[in-house]
């Protein structure tokens, strides 16, 4: 069976999982966003911290992702539902480079630029707000690129706990035998990383003009 | 502690040392009164900027009182004590994000000033600091050197602080915009009549700008002189100050910033 025989007599199922991978990907990406970049401001605030949640977010990275889907499974409320742990494994895995990006961002903002705010009686909120989040976001937006595009690609592997996504049609073409069923998941899964990537950047590029 | 008017700012037996560090600062005292400009005059390292940061309190004296107004810095408002200084340093820091009329405006929108006062302080400042309207604009990097160091003084005078801090301010600029704009502020503060803390290396910069001259040398204010006294001084530190300035005019060449 051809790639486009497959694609043509299964349009249907093939939207229906790239919407569910994009749905894992991008609710899992703005938990990672509201955890992620909190945590990274907290580190420039309290730079006692920043070793510890930094190198927790690294060994997060380093634990393979099968073998953490595997961990969640006996976790409590997330081990019910294969996509209620999809989301937790991607989002924790999106941490490190929200984490990192927004604490070097922040700390890269120009040192005259905050001395001089601070000498101007900035309180610590609307120098954040005003100054430091502004300047830096172009950096925290690279971060946000970089774990998207990592996700779509992990997002694939969800599949093997049951969570659906595009990752079914890899698996499944994987135990056929079938390189169309495979690349039916794979194409568009690359396609989406790609698109995701092309258009970050261009918002990340528009936000780094200062 | 009153004020009894004598005293705009007063270093009481400052110290100030970096954790693990020799002291920056040591037994220093020094009044600075209403409306003068009082130029602290020293080589690197001597204790100048130190000095200036304690007065905005952006580092803490370790030892002594340094006054605002006549209360220390410790028991001042943090925020209340900097929106009542201006500060003006020599990288400037204007925010790149903003305009010109935003940096400028900015501590008055934090103020919550009716936006009416807002935008006639703004043309008023740039006229004061001898700005183009037209520049109001313009982002920081769309303007020159000394251009951008006029909006720096022009956002530190904002909204009207009777004292302001200038650290080098116009030790980056190349020697003609320098000699201007050093002409400008002297011409601009006998109208303004702030309390001006000017830090400089530059003798000449000095001797036209100040009221009084503050000489440092390893963290203690060694003498305090009108520019006239410190001219005609025998004391052999100004002394060296004095010929290292005829020395340069003798080489019919002007020396860079050390």
């Amino acid at each position: 069976m051809s790639l486009w025989h497959f694609v043509a007599q299964n349009r249907a199922e093939i939207l229906q999982l790239t919407l569910e991978h994009l749905w894992l990907v991008g609710i899992s990406m703005l938990f990672a966003i509201g955890i992620g970049i909190p945590l990274g401001i907290l580190i420039t605030r309290w730079p006692a911290l920043d070793k510890p949640i930094l190198g927790s977010a690294n060994i997060i990275q380093t634990i393979p992702s099968l073998a953490l889907f595997g961990f969640l499974l006996p976790a409590p409320w997330f081990g019910e539902r294969a996509d209620r742990m999809a989301i937790l494994a991607l989002t924790l895995y999106s941490l490190l480079p929200l984490i990192r990006n927004t604490y070097v961002g922040i700390r890269g903002v120009d040192s005259a630029v905050v001395e001089a705010a601070r000498g101007m009686g900035m309180t610590d909120r609307q120098m954040l707000l005003e100054v430091q989040l502004p300047l830096s976001l172009g950096v925290i937006i690279a971060g946000v690129r970089v774990a998207t595009v990592i996700s779509v690609g992990l997002a694939t592997i969800a599949a093997a706990i049951g969570a659906g996504g595009l990752g079914e049609l890899i698996f499944r073409g994987l135990a056929m035998v079938s390189d169309a069923v495979i690349l039916a998941g794979a194409i568009p899964a690359a396609l989406l990383a790609l698109l995701a990537d092309f258009g970050l950047g261009l918002l990340e590029k528009r936000l780094q003009r200062f | 502690m009153t004020n009894n008017g004598e005293s705009a700012i007063e270093f009481r037996n400052v110290a100030y040392c970096l954790p693990g560090s020799s002291e920056i600062l040591h037994d220093l005292n020094l009044t600075i009164r209403p409306g003068e400009t009082l130029v602290l005059l020293g080589r690197s390292g001597s204790g100048k900027t130190t000095s200036l940061k304690l007065i905005n309190n952006l580092i803490s004296p370790t030892d002594g009182e340094v006054m605002v107004e006549g209360r220390s810095t410790r028991r001042w408002d943090v925020i209340r004590l900097r929106r009542r200084i201006g500060y003006v340093i020599q990288d400037i820091g204007l925010f790149p994000h903003f305009t010109v009329e935003r940096n400028i405006t900015l501590i008055p929108k934090l103020e919550n000033w009716p936006r009416d006062r807002i935008r006639a302080r703004l043309q008023e400042l740039l006229a004061l600091v001898g700005l183009d309207p037209q520049l109001a604009g313009r982002y920081p990097r769309e303007l020159s050197g000394g251009q951008r160091q006029r909006v720096g003084v022009a956002r530190a005078l904002a909204a009207d602080p009777p004292i302001l801090l200038m650290d080098e301010p116009f030790g980056a600029l190349d020697p003609i915009t320098r000699a201007d704009l050093q002409t400008e502020f002297a011409a601009l503060q006998k109208r303004l009549r702030k309390t001006v803390v000017f830090v400089t290396h530059d003798v000449r910069e000095a001797l036209v700008l100040s009221d009084r001259i503050a000489l440092m040398e390893s963290g203690q204010v060694l003498t305090l002189s009108t520019p006239q006294e410190f001219l005609h001084s025998t004391d052999p530190l100004i002394s060296a100050y004095i010929r290292s300035v005829n020395t340069d005019l003798g080489d019919g060449s002007t020396r860079g910033q050390p």
